[in-house]
Parts: structure tokens; C-alpha cells; sequence
């Protein structure tokens, strides 16, 4: 993109900063950026790199809402750059800032560490039930299993509904919305064998009885995955099994 | 990160938390009308629906106990759990220490009930 002025607009970008080296704590910097109907947040934070401050940090990599790398707060909100156009904000300035709830790392990138450790937790990749050979061939599913789950699939691990979460940020041991909708993701796979385990992540102290029912991550979720929906199915499900487990031989976690 | 191997005790009070709920929503409005607004003020039920004599009646029969016992202790579960939480909310931490002091209360109303329910007797 060059550097056009577009039809004229300019938007007023307050980006928050924070450079660990030489910044003591985040602040506002502002940047005037032209733009055209059809650009995104995330592009004019490309022109601010691009044409007025090349010290600007922010992630970023699909531009089209699949990668789950641009998340960020837009005006309190946590939304996809990529995904926000500067039209949307008629009054001329738009407030950015990393995502809420996390440590940031540098200007608009977060530290994503905590949510890696309790992704790995889970085993987010199906177990198989039962063993199957080569020659027995692949393992089948109906669409009706396949409804089950779906939808919790589409999650890009983009982090908003972590920023929306008022008990991620209050707790941050708080397993979270976007995990929990991977973990039922796998355990409502027919093909997959490993629920009791992940269970007893889903039942923990860290697990979904941090949860009360706020909702707002669903809201914010850009794939539609409504994690609010995971985690009140695996309530059930997990005092189902905290109950269960004096009437039934084998317990789950101790 | 030691409370994602623990296994969580929410079951039990998140269980009591939602049986008061589902009593809340289904009692709770039409005992607020019949005690502070129909009977007080003399409306759609007569004024002496809950003279003495009618309300010690009602908790000496067993089924009448059972309700008393059920709406008072079940509705105090819900609310501690309630309070709890939104205390949590409102930056008092929902620790150990703020448990026991809210559920704690519940249990006490839990046992002051149904030691006012068996000293009134059948
Ligand atoms: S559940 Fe939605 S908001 Fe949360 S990480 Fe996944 S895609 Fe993002
Ligand atoms: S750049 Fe990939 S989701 Fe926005």
C-alpha cells in the first residue's frame, strides 16, 4: 500500500506503548492515519509501521480472521484487527491496546505462555478409542457426531474471550473459556477416548466452577464457538462425575 | 498452577446453589406477594391466612415442615453461594477463609431451621 490519502479521512490511532527496555510503564501515543472505507485496524497499524513509526510491535499474520494473531482491545473491546474497520469509529479516534488480562510482552503483543501450558494440559488432538490397523481403515463418523463438536472446533485460539473473561482476570489459574471449548471439542469426538482424563482438568479447582456464567466470552468470540456454552456443559458433566464417582468402582481425579 | 490437578468441591455447593435457584424462581415471587403484599394488605387472600394458629398447623404437618424446611434452608445455600461470588466480583477473593464464613452461615440457618421445625412439633 502506498501512501495514499485516501478520500480525504484521517483517524486518530491511540495506540498503547510499552517497550520494556526504556518505557517504565505503558502509555498512549497517537498517530493521525488516512484512510479508506475498506481498511481495517490492522492496516492502519500497518500504515503507522509502515509510513510513521517503524517501533510499533503488533502480531499478525492471515488478515482475514483465521490465524487468531491479531487480537488486541479496540476502544475496551477485545475484537480482531483484522476484523475492525477504522470506518466503524465515526468519531475519528480509536483506542488500541493489548488484550486484556495478560502480561504484555511488547507495545500490542502479549505474553501467551499461560494459555500454551494449560493447551497442552488438555491434549488437544483425539485419542483414539479403540485401536484401529491400516488395513481396517479410517476411523468413521456420522454427521450427527460430527454436529456434536463441530462448532467447538472452529476455535483460532485468538484469545479474546480470555480478555473478555472478568475470572480469567481475577484468577488467572482459571483453565478459561477458549480451552474449555477445545477440551469438549475432544471429548464429545465419538472417535476419541481420553474424556475422563481431560475431565479431571474440567473438574479441578482451576477447571469450570470458576465460571459464573457471565457469557461475555461467546459474545466476543469471532468464530462463534460460544466457549460459555463448553464450560456449562462440562459443569454438568463434572458434577455429574464428582457425585458418580462414590457409586462407581473406578473414580476419576483424586 | 497446583488447583488444576485438585479436584474442585464446587459440585456440592454449586448443587445446592442451583436446587435454591430452581426453588427461588418457582416460590420465591409468589411468597414475597402472599407474605408482604396479599396478606398484609388484605388482598385476594384473607387477612388472617397467616394467623398463628393456621402457620403453626401448616409446620406441624409433615409435608408443611418439609416445604418450610426445603424454601429456607435450599433459598440460604443459594444466596451465600450468591454473595460469595459476587463478593469475588468485587475484589474480596472467594478464598478459604470467605467459604467457611459464607457457607458457614448457610449451615447455621441450615440447622437453626430444623431445630425451629422439630421444637414445634407435630
Ligand atoms: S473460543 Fe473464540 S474467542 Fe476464544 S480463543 Fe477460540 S476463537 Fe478466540
Ligand atoms: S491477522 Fe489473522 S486473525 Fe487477524
Amino acid at each position: 500500500m502506498a501512501e495514499t490519502t485516501g478520500n480525504g479521512k484521517v483517524v486518530r490511532i491511540e495506540v498503547l506503548r510499552y517497550r520494556p527496555e526504556q518505557d517504565e510503564e505503558p502509555f498512549l501515543q497517537g498517530y493521525d492515519v488516512p484512510f479508506t472505507d475498506d481498511m481495517s485496524v490492522l492496516q492502519g497499524l500497518q500504515y503507522i509501521k509502515d509510513w510513521l513509526d517503524g517501533t510499533l510491535s503488533f502480531r499478525w499474520s492471515c488478515r482475514m480472521a483465521i490465524c487468531g494473531s491479531c487480537g488486541m482491545m479496540i476502544d475496551g473491546e477485545p475484537r480482531l484487527a483484522c476484523k475492525t474497520f477504522l470506518r466503524d469509529f465515526p468519531a475519528g479516534t480509536v483506542r488500541v491496546e493489548a488484550l486484556a488480562h495478560f502480561p504484555i510482552e511488547r507495545d500490542l503483543v502479549i505474553r501467551m505462555d499461560d494459555f500454551l501450558a494449560k493447551l497442552e494440559r488438555i491434549k488437544p488432538y483425539i485419542i483414539p478409542k479403540e485401536a484401529r490397523t491400516l488395513a481396517q481403515g479410517e476411523y468413521l463418523q456420522t454427521p450427527a457426531e460430527l454436529d456434536v463438536y463441530e462448532q467447538f472446533s472452529s476455535c483460532i485460539n485468538c484469545l479474546l474471550c480470555y480478555a473478555a473473561c472478568p475470572q480469567y482476570g481475577l484468577n488467572p489459574e482459571f483453565v478459561g473459556p477458549g480451552i474449555m471449548a477445545l477440551l469438549h471439542r475432544y471429548n464429545a469426538d465419538s472417535r476419541d477416548g481420553a474424556a475422563a482424563e481431560r475431565m479431571e482438568i474440567a473438574g479441578s479447582e482451576a477447571g469450570v466452577f470458576n465460571c459464573t456464567a457471565v457469557g461475555y466470552c461467546s459474545e466476543v468470540c469471532p468464530k462463534h464457538v460460544d466457549p460459555a456454552n463448553a464450560v456449562n456443559q462440562n459443569k454438568t458433566r463434572a458434577a455429574g462425575d464428582y457425585f458418580l464417582r462414590f457409586i462407581t468402582p473406578k473414580g476419576g481425579a483424586r | 498452577m497446583k488447583s488444576i490437578t485438585r479436584r474442585s468441591n464446587a459440585p456440592v455447593f454449586w448443587g445446592l446453589f442451583g436446587a435454591g435457584g430452581m426453588l427461588a424462581a418457582l416460590f420465591g415471587p409468589v411468597l414475597v406477594f402472599i407474605t408482604g403484599i396479599a396478606v398484609p394488605l388484605g388482598i385476594i387472600l384473607p387477612a388472617d391466612a397467616m394467623s398463628w394458629p393456621r402457620m403453626q398447623a401448616f409446620a406441624q404437618h409433615w409435608a408443611g415442615k418439609g416445604l418450610l424446611f426445603l424454601v429456607v434452608a435450599l433459598f440460604m445455600w443459594h444466596a451465600m453461594h450468591r454473595i460469595l461470588h459476587s463478593l469475588h466480583d468485587l475484589g474480596v477473593r472467594a478464598g478459604t477463609a470467605m467459604q467457611f464464613a459464607c457457607y458457614g452461615v448457610a449451615l447455621l440457618v441450615t440447622i437453626l431451621a430444623t431445630w425451629a421445625l422439630m421444637a414445634l412439633g407435630f
